[in-house]
């Protein structure tokens, strides 16, 4: 559905140039669930905006929909569906007429588009909000009504900006479920981007995680913390006398620069920690070290991104501007 | 290709024209406006003595074509300003994703103020003939005509504006406040420019309104094959064309 290879923006600002976007090479087979995520200024928003042929590539080239997005534009938007991250009603019109305009758009009759405009108002549960204006509806109402203007023409490529950002968590939870049931029902391919990294986490088949316009990282959330991270071991021990002794043994089980001591804390960053984790303890015991308490946890995709980058995704949370 | 054009145009269109009907007060205002010009400004030149308008008829066959420049300049800005209210929003960005003919944007939109513009002079004309004013049917068609000409391209200049003001859309406001009142009040809109002193007069002579607004008494005075005409035509389609090239490509650089 996807294929780019070398795609590169430069912005001019202020007569400075910023590479937004620096040679990005992505393919999405069809029927994916694909979620580019990277903090604010990452990239995200202009590799997608490139792709949906709102900006033209400083360099590079793609094929979206199996039409080239510089030399055949106009076949890649009939193609494709696109809810951006701000709201697509206009806030003059009704939120029907919004509707039947955008399958208008798509080269509907009339006829055709007012069916259509229906359909997605039932499929969306936007029925009741026909008749209202784009501003009296809440944030969770509003984005529902993206999607559905996203879909209107069935498209088999969808892209979302950041489709739940600002959103309370009913109703991320809420417009998540539209998505899936899309997905489910239609089998359309669905590439979006995010911040969330619990969205990213639980929602998509595939992770790309980018950062100052580079991909850095591409695979299952599951493999790439396998990969990138790795299982955390947190052990406390009674005394601080004994951390370097315990930190030491851990060091037998766990790469040397997994290791980490502070105070009367050991963490052991290993591929499995419920199995390093009675190894380790066994041999706390025979080293005459005591354990005070144990835990294990799985690795986010936060620990992913700071393996990765040294820096953590939600320090960046906020700074900057949208890219 | 032109049929798919017509057709994104009419999109547009009935897109940007389906709230006009709905929105009363909003609707009283803008056939309001002309009147107010037309009834509290339209008596002082009817009284001014001395007061000899082109041609030395009725002041309101001066006057008429006047107000309606006057609202081919207004309705523009208009929909140049509610393109930049789209812009800020997210609702044009979703339009531009879809295969709609960019141009087509432009177009519609601007049909639609040209239709209120329309609605405006069919209510201005009505309410004149019976003050004097008298209807030269094929002079008007044309004057219309060419008011949707030169009204296609200040809007799309307008909108050109708009894109280039993003995000805050400061510069738009503080251009459209300083071109608008230079060109309506050197164009001998709403006073003749032979009152002036000779430099107003030459400074008029470089304004394209000036030449819009000439031809319009012209042809509504009747005089079709007034040479005045042929240089407001071209100078409407000068303006229509810099217009859709400079609103088309801003359109196209991305938005």
């Amino acid at each position: 559905m996807i294929h780019a290879r070398g795609l590169t923006r430069r912005f001019t600002v202020k007569r400075e140039t910023v590479e937004a976007v620096r040679g990005i090479d992505l393919d999405v087979e069809a029927g994916r669930l694909v979620a580019v995520l990277g903090p604010n200024g990452a990239g995200k928003s202009t590799t997608l905006r490139m792709l949906t042929t709102l900006l033209p590539p400083t360099s590079g080239s793609a094929t979206v929909a199996g039409r080239d997005i510089v030399a055949d534009p106009a076949g890649v938007r009939a193609r494709i569906g696109y809810v951006g991250q701000k709201n697509g009603a206009g806030e003059n019109f009704r939120v029907r007429d919004e509707l039947v305009t955008q399958g208008r758009c798509y080269g509907l009759t009339r006829a055709a588009a007012d069916r259509r405009a229906d359909e997605m108002l039932d499929l969306l549960e936007l029925r009741p909000l026909a008749a209202r204006k784009p501003g009296t509806l809440s944030g969770g109402q509003r984005r529902r009504l993206d999607i559905a203007l996203g879909l209107v023409h069935r498209p088999g490529l969808l892209f979302l900006d950041e489709p739940t950002t600002g959103l309370d968590p009913q109703s991320r939870a809420d417009v998540w479920e539209h998505i899936l049931r899309l997905r489910a029902e239609y089998g359309t391919t669905i590439l979006l981007t995010t911040h969330y990294l619990e969205e990213a986490d639980a929602m998509a088949e595939r992770v790309v995680v980018i950062d100052h316009g580079r991909i850095i990282a591409d695979g299952t959330a599951a493999r790439l913390k396998n990969d990138l991270a790795g299982d955390r071991v947190t052990v406390t021990v009674h005394d601080a006398a004994d951390t370097a002794r315990a930190a030491a043994v851990a060091a037998r089980i766990a790469a040397p620069d997994g290791v980490s001591a502070e105070g009367v804390t050991v963490r052991l960053r290993v591929p499995r920690a419920d199995a390093a984790l009675p190894e380790y303890l066994r041999a706390l015991e025979a080293a005459r070290v005591k354990a005070a308490t144990a835990e294990t946890s799985r690795p986010t995709l936060d620990d992913v991104f700071l393996a990765l980058t040294g820096r953590t995704l939600r320090e960046g949370d906020g700074e900057g501007a949208a890219a | 290709m032109n049929l798919r054009f017509a057709r994104d145009t009419a999109t547009v269109f009935s897109r940007e024209f389906a709230p006009v009907p709905r929105e009363a007060l909003g609707l009283l205002f803008t056939m309001g406006q002309p009147l107010l010009f037309l009834f509290l400004f339209g008596p002082l030149l009817a009284g001014t003595p001395g007061f000899g308008g082109a041609g030395g008829g009725s002041p309101w066959q001066w006057f008429v074509p006047g107000i309606l420049v006057m609202m081919c300049l207004s309705g523009p800005m208009m929909a140049g300003y509610n393109l930049l209210v789209e812009l800020i929003g997210g609702s044009l960005e979703r339009m531009m994703v879809t295969p709609l003919s960019r141009t087509a944007m432009l177009v519609g939109r601007t049909l639609k103020e040209f239709a209120i513009l329309l609605a405006q002079a069919v209510l201005i004309i009505a309410l004149a003939v019976p003050l004097g004013f008298r209807l030269h049917f094929a002079g008007v068609l044309a004057g219309l005509v060419l008011l949707a000409v030169a009204g296609i391209g200040l809007g799309t200049l307008s909108f050109a504006l708009a894109i280039a003001s993003r995000p805050g859309g400061e510069l738009f406001y503080g251009v459209t406040q300083l071109v608008m009142f230079p060109l309506l009040l050197l164009s001998g809109m709403l006073l003749p420019m032979d009152f002036g002193p000779a430099w107003l007069q030459t400074a008029a002579a470089f304004n394209p309104v000036t030449y819009i607004v000439e031809a319009e008494r012209a042809l509504f005075a009747g005089r079709l094959t007034d040479a005045s005409v042929l240089y407001g035509a071209l100078c409407a389609c000068a303006v229509a064309a810099a217009g859709l090239a400079l609103g088309t490509r801003s359109m196209r650089r991305g938005v």
